[in-house]
């Protein structure tokens, strides 16, 4: 499954366009704590989180993470939408709590 | 001696949403340097777990970088308060962090941790009041 199929997903929406919507997605991480998912993150993940800062994205980016699902409708600011532009780091949205994301990203995953 | 590529950063110690470009710059030219990618991550993290750290603990730093053929060196200084157990301090889960870093999504207890595992030597020399000078080497 790629990045762009996420934004196809019901309740999900698109908050940045990344330079690699193409990019196929290795798995689902989910994870609050920045310096856990720091350590942990595996490559190619899509991160599930409510965690909405600048730093989330420099993680993101350091990790090489697929893209980034805020949930709980977590709100970015103006910065970190930059950010995430300047970064091309794809951001999506959704109100779902952070199983139920996942688990609809997963179930789209394994079709 | 060996010819390297020598990279020099300061960390900014006010700024948290700052934190990160420093090992984001030298994740970028290693790309260009086709470093194997594994290797990058791993200096990726522990360079960013540094810069959390001067940023959290130590009022900023300075980062001194040199990339060689089969290897990279990375010298943390900081002038901050000094670390007094190394021992606790590496310990996965212990933090000194205040709420507003917590607040963040760190002081998890993991930068460290993370900075260990993802460094093939790690040395920390500290000194309460004076600084603390962290090298870490990383082969690939």
């Amino acid at each position: 499954m790629v990045v762009n199929k996420i934004a196809e997903l019901e309740g999900f929406k698109v908050l940045i366009n990344g330079k690699a919507m193409d990019r196929e997605i290795s798995g689902i991480y989910c994870c609050d704590l920045l310096s856990v998912a720091m350590g942990k993150a595996p490559a190619g993940s899509c991160w599930c989180t409510v965690m909405a800062n600048m730093n989330t994205l420099a993680v993101a980016s350091l990790t090489d993470c697929s893209c980034i699902v805020l949930c709980h409708n977590a709100k970015c600011d103006e910065n970190m939408m930059l950010k995430a532009e300047t970064e091309g780091i794809s951001v999506f949205s959704t109100e779902m709590p952070i199983f139920e994301a996942s688990q609809a990203i997963y179930n789209e995953m394994i079709k | 001696m060996e010819n390297s590529i020598h990279l020099h950063y300061e960390v900014d110690g006010e700024d948290f949403t700052r934190a990160g470009e420093a090992s984001s710059d030298v994740k970028h030219k290693l790309k260009k340097l086709n470093v194997p990618s594994d290797a990058i991550r791993r200096i990726a993290i522990a360079m960013y777990e540094g810069e959390i750290n001067m940023v959290a603990h130590a009022d900023g730093g300075v980062i001194d970088v040199d990339i060689y053929p089969d290897k990279l060196t990375m010298v943390l200084n900081d002038v901050g308060p000094g670390i007094s157990d190394i021992e606790l301090a590496i310990q996965e889960g212990y933090s000194t962090a205040s709420p507003e870093v917590r607040s963040l999504g760190f002081g998890a207890g993991m930068g460290l941790p993370n900075m260990k595992r993802s460094s093939d030597e790690m040395n920390i020399e500290t000194e309460i009041g004076v600084g603390t000078k962290i090298t870490m080497t990383i082969n690939y």
